[in-house]
C-alpha cells in the first residue's frame, strides 16, 4: 500500500527569505488586534461582568431578534444583549447586573426567567447563569492570573531547558498568539467567558508544543552542523520538521473541526477559538518563531557539544546524554 | 529496540487491562451499574453542565453576623449584671451603648467594678492559639467598661457560624430528597451547593436562602397606632413589618422586644392543613421547656395577641382565645403547599446562624445537559475516527500501532478519572479532544523521525530505535509545558477552567504513556518476530 505523504520528502523551502515580511505581518496583526480590543472591546459574558444570562430555546418559529430585545427590555432589567446560539432556534439573553446589595443578583435572575416565560410562553429556558459583581471580579482576576502565570512559567521552563534566546522567542510567540486570539474575540464579538480563558490557555500550551519541536531541532542541528550559517540552518530545521507540523495541524483541525460541526453548541466559541489558535500556531511555527533567533544572534556557540568537535556533513555525533546545556 | 524486557511487557499489559476494567463501569447503563459489586462502582461523574442541575455559591453576610454577635453580647452583659441570687446581687449599670465594634457601659457603684469585670470575664472564652480571648474587656475613665471583640474571636465565630450553616443547609437540601447533593465550604465565608438533576432552582434558593429564625413575641397592646405610625413606640417595644402579602392591610405590628419562645425550642415542624379553612399551614411542636413557657404565657394573656415572626417579619398575629397547652401550634400565612413544606423543612433544620445570599448561580436543565452529552459523544467519536483514519493513511502499519495507542489512551483517561471520581465537564470534553491531539503529535514526531532516519539510509532497526529515542526528548519538553499550563489552570482557575485542567493533566500523562511506551511495545514485538528488512512508513 502506498502511504500518503502530506509533505514531499526533501522539501527545501527558503522560509527565512520571508522573515521580514512575516515579522511585519505579525507586528501588524498584533497591533490591529490590540487596537480592536481597545476600540470594540470584548463581549464579556456574565462570568466577568456580572449579571444574568438565560439560554432560551424556541420550540416554534423564532421571533425576530428585535422583537425579543423589545420584550426583554420591558422586564425592567435594562437593555439586553441577545446572541444567536449554535442552532437557529436558540438565543442567549443577557442583562446587566442591577444596582443594589448582594441579594439583587438572586432576584434579578428569577425576574429575567419569569419575564421571558411570560413574554414567550412556548419558549424553553435551558440554562440560567447569575453572577454577582463581586464574584465576577474574582473570576476575572483568577482568569487573568492563571493566563499570565502560565505564560511566564512556560517561558522560564524553556529558558532553563534551552537558552535565553529561545525563552525570549517563546515569550514573543505566546504574546503574538494571545493577542491575535483576543483580536478574534474582539472582531467577532464572540462571548468572552471562563471557557474562553480555558481556550486561550490551551492555545498557549499548544503553540508551545510547536515551538519546542522546532527549537529542539534547531538545537540539535546547531550541534551537528557547527559551521553552517544560521539562516540556512534555521531553514533546514524548519523543513525537517515541516511534515510533522503539517501532519499535527491537520490532525488537530480534523478533531476540532468535528467538535465544531457536531459538538454541543455550548462550546462552539471555545472550539472556534482553539481552531483559530491551531491555525496561528502553524503559521508561527514556520514563519514567526525563528526570525527572533536570528536577531538575538543564536549561533553554533550557543550549544557546545561535550564530545569532540562536530564534523560538517551528515555524520552524527553519538551522544548518550540528552544534549541540553543546563 | 529489540530487547523489550518481559517484565515491561507484563507491566504495560496489566496497566492497560486495569484501564479497560476501570473504564467499563462508566459505559454501562445506570441499572447495570448499581448491580455491580461496590468495588467496581467507580465511574466518571458528569458535571452539572452535562448532567443538568444547579450550582449555587452562597456568601455569608459577615457584617450581619457581627451585628448579631454584638446584640448577643449586649444581652449577656445585661444578664450578667443582673446577678444569680436575686435583686441584692445586681450591679447597677447605665449608659449602655452598642457601637459598630464595641459595647460600653458605666458601673454606678465604683466598688463593684472588679466584680463586674470578673463576671464578664467568665462570659468570654479563649480564641485561637495565641491565648487571646474572644472579647477584650477594658476599663476606661475609672468606671466605664468597654468590650471589644478580638480578631481571633471574630475569626473563630465566623468559622463556627459557617460550619453550622453548612450543616443546616446540608439538612435542608437533603430533606428535598434529591440525589447526591454536594455542599462544601469554600474560602472564609462561602458555601457551594451543587444539586444534580434539579428541575426547580427557585425552590432550592427559597429553601436554603431562608435564615428561618422563628420567634413568638407578644403584641404591645399599649402602643398607640398613630404614635407608632410616626415611629414612636413604648420603651421595650419595636415596630416589626409584616411579611409580603400578610397582615390584611396592616403594614406592621408593635411587638415587645422580649422573645417568648424561639425556633431553637422546636422539636418538629411539618406541613399540614388548617382544619377550618383547609389552607396549607405549618404545624410545629415545642420541646418541654418551650411548651411550659408557651402554656404559662398564653394562660396569663388570654384575649391578648401574640405574633409569629419569621426572619424579622410578622407572619400572623392571632388573638389568644384560650391557653395553648400541649406545646403544639400552627403557623398560618399565605402559603402554598410547597412554600409551607419549605418553611417546615427550614424550621426543622434550625435557623442559619448568619444570613446567606446567592452570589452565583448556574443552572442547566437536564434536557439541555443530555443534549450536550449526546452531541459531545458523537463529535468525540467522529473526531477520533477521522484522526485514526488519517494516521492509518499516512503511516500504514505504524499508524495501526498509533491507533491502538490512541484507543487505549481514551480508556486510560476514563479509568483514571473514574478511579479519582473526577468530574467531566463540557470544557473537559474539549480537553479530551486536545489530549488526543497531543497523543497524535507524539506518534507523528516518532514516525516522522523514523522516516527521516530511513531516508538517511539507516537500517530498519536502527531507524526505529533512533526515531523513538530522538523524538522522546521533544515529546517530553512539549508535554512538560502543557503540564505547567494545566497545573496553573488548576491552582488559579475556577469552575470550568479547573475541570478542563483535570482532564488535560490526566490526558497528558496517559497520552505520553500510550503514544511512546505502548506503541513501542507493539513495534518491538513486530520487529523481533518478523525481522523486516524494509518498512513502509
Amino acid at each position: 500500500m502506498r502511504l500518503l505523504k502530506l509533505v514531499p520528502d526533501n522539501t527545501n523551502i527558503d522560509f527565512l527569505r520571508w522573515r521580514k515580511l512575516a515579522s511585519f505581518m505579525s507586528f501588524f496583526l498584533v497591533a490591529v488586534s490590540i487596537a480592536l480590543v481597545a476600540v470594540k472591546g470584548l463581549n464579556f459574558g456574565v462570568d466577568f461582568v456580572g449579571g444574568q444570562s438565560v439560554r432560551v430555546e424556541f420550540t416554534q418559529e423564532m421571533p425576530p431578534i428585535d422583537e425579543i430585545r423589545e420584550k426583554v427590555g420591558h422586564i425592567g432589567l435594562g437593555e439586553a444583549t441577545i446572541q444567536q446560539f449554535g442552532s437557529d432556534k436558540a438565543v442567549s439573553i443577557r442583562t446587566a447586573l442591577p444596582e443594589g446589595d448582594k441579594t439583587v443578583a438572586e432576584r434579578a435572575g428569577q425576574q429575567l426567567v419569569a419575564g421571558i416565560q411570560k413574554a414567550f410562553p412556548t419558549a424553553k429556558t435551558g440554562s440560567v447563569e447569575t453572577v454577582s459583581g463581586k464574584v465576577s471580579e474574582e473570576l476575572i482576576r483568577t482568569g487573568a492570573l492563571s493566563l499570565g502565570l502560565a505564560i511566564i512559567g512556560i517561558s522560564i521552563y524553556i529558558w532553563i531547558r534551552f537558552e535565553w534566546q529561545f525563552g525570549v522567542g517563546a515569550l514573543g510567540r505566546l504574546f503574538h498568539e494571545v493577542s491575535l486570539t483576543f483580536g478574534l474575540f474582539a472582531v467577532t464579538q464572540m462571548q468572552f467567558d471562563l471557557n474562553s480563558v480555558a481556550a486561550l490557555l490551551t492555545i498557549v500550551g499548544y503553540s508551545l508544543n510547536d515551538t519546542i519541536v522546532v527549537y529542539d531541532r534547531i538545537r540539535e542541528n546547531l550541534k551537528k552542523y557547527r559551521k553552517m550559517e544560521i539562516i540556512p540552518l534555521l531553514n533546514l530545521s524548519i523543513n525537517e520538521t515541516l511534515s510533522r507540523t503539517v501532519m499535527t495541524t491537520v490532525a488537530m483541525v480534523l478533531a476540532l473541526g468535528m467538535l465544531l460541526i457536531f459538538g454541543p453548541d455550548v462550546i462552539f466559541g471555545f472550539t472556534a477559538a482553539m481552531l483559530f489558535g491551531v491555525f496561528i500556531g502553524g503559521y508561527s511555527s514556520v514563519l514567526m518563531s525563528t526570525p527572533v533567533l536570528v536577531w538575538l544572534k543564536v549561533g553554533p556557540g550557543s550549544f557546545v557539544p561535550r564530545t569532540s568537535a562536530g564534523i560538517e556533513g551528515g555524520e552524527r555525533i553519538e551522544r548518550k546524554d540528552d544534549g541540553a546545556v543546563v | 529496540m529489540l530487547d523489550f524486557p518481559r517484565w515491561k511487557t507484563i507491566g504495560i499489559s496489566i496497566i492497560l487491562l486495569l484501564g479497560i476494567l476501570f473504564s467499563i463501569p462508566s459505559f454501562v447503563p445506570e441499572k447495570t451499574f448499581n448491580s455491580l459489586p461496590s468495588i467496581a462502582q467507580t465511574k466518571v461523574n458528569l458535571g452539572l453542565d452535562l448532567a443538568g442541575g444547579s450550582h449555587l455559591l452562597l456568601e455569608a453576610d459577615i457584617a450581619d453576623l457581627r451585628k448579631t454577635q454584638l446584640a448577643n453580647m449586649e444581652k449577656t452583659v445585661r444578664a450578667a449584671m443582673r446577678g444569680e441570687r436575686g435583686p441584692d446581687d445586681d450591679i447597677g449599670i447605665g449608659e449602655l451603648r452598642v457601637a459598630s465594634n464595641q459595647i460600653s457601659f458605666l458601673v454606678r457603684d465604683q466598688t463593684q467594678l472588679d466584680e463586674a469585670r470578673d463576671r464578664l470575664f467568665n462570659e468570654t472564652q479563649g480564641a485561637g492559639l495565641t491565648g487571646q480571648r474572644d472579647w477584650n474587656i477594658n476599663i476606661v475613665d475609672v468606671t466605664r467598661i468597654v468590650l471589644t471583640p478580638t480578631n481571633a474571636g471574630q475569626t473563630q465565630a465566623i468559622a463556627h457560624a459557617m460550619d453550622t450553616a453548612r450543616d443546616i443547609i446540608d439538612r435542608r437540601v437533603n430533606a428535598l430528597g434529591t440525589r447526591e447533593p454536594t455542599i462544601i465550604r469554600q474560602g472564609n465565608d462561602r458555601i457551594v451547593v451543587q444539586v444534580p438533576g434539579l428541575q426547580d432552582p427557585a425552590a432550592l434558593k427559597e429553601l436554603i436562602g431562608k435564615t428561618a429564625r422563628l420567634e413568638f413575641r407578644m403584641v404591645d397592646a399599649n402602643a398607640d397606632p398613630n404614635e407608632a405610625a410616626a415611629g414612636r413606640v413604648p420603651v421595650g417595644s419595636e415596630i416589626v413589618p409584616y411579611a409580603e402579602g400578610e397582615g390584611n392591610g396592616a403594614a406592621f405590628e408593635v411587638l415587645r422586644r422580649q422573645v417568648m419562645i424561639s425556633g431553637e425550642q422546636l422539636i418538629d415542624a411539618k406541613q399540614s392543613y388548617d382544619p377550618q379553612s383547609n389552607q396549607p399551614v405549618v404545624s410545629i411542636r415545642f420541646d418541654s421547656g418551650g411548651s411550659n413557657t408557651f402554656a404559662k404565657v398564653t394562660a396569663q394573656s388570654v384575649g391578648k395577641r401574640f405574633a409569629m415572626v419569621l426572619d424579622g417579619k410578622v407572619l400572623s398575629a392571632p388573638s389568644i382565645n384560650e391557653p395553648i397547652l400541649g406545646g403544639s401550634a400552627q403557623i398560618s400565612g399565605s402559603f402554598s403547599v410547597a412554600s409551607a413544606n419549605a418553611l417546615a423543612i427550614s424550621l426543622r433544620s434550625g435557623a442559619l446562624p448568619v444570613k446567606m445570599a446567592v452570589v452565583e448561580e448556574r443552572t442547566v436543565t437536564p434536557e439541555l445537559g443530555a443534549d450536550s452529552i449526546r452531541k459531545g459523544a458523537i463529535a468525540g467519536i467522529i473526531a477520533t475516527i477521522s484522526v485514526l483514519t488519517l494516521m492509518l493513511v499516512v503511516y500504514g502499519r505504524f499508524g495501526v500501532y498509533a491507533c491502538i495507542g490512541l484507543v487505549f489512551n481514551v480508556f486510560l483517561i476514563i479509568a483514571i478519572m473514574a478511579a479519582f471520581n473526577a468530574t467531566l465537564t463540557l470544557p473537559g470534553i474539549a480537553g479530551f479532544v486536545l489530549t488526543i491531539g497531543a497523543a497524535v503529535d507524539a506518534n507523528v514526531l516518532i514516525n516522522e523521525r523514523i522516516r527521516e532516519e530511513l531516508a538517511r539510509g539507516r537500517k530498519v532497526f536502527q531507524a526505529v530505535e533512533l526515531g523513538y529515542s530522538e523524538a522522546s526528548r521533544a515529546i517530553f519538553d512539549a508535554n512538560v509545558t502543557n503540564v505547567i499550563a494545566a497545573s496553573l489552570m488548576f491552582w488559579f482557575g475556577s469552575g470550568p477552567i479547573k475541570g478542563f485542567a483535570v482532564v488535560l493533566t490526566i490526558g497528558i500523562v496517559t497520552s505520553v504513556f500510550t503514544a511512546v511506551t505502548v506503541t513501542r511495545m507493539f513495534v518491538a514485538h513486530w520487529l523481533r518476530t518478523k525481522r523486516p528488512t524494509s518498512i513502509n512508513i
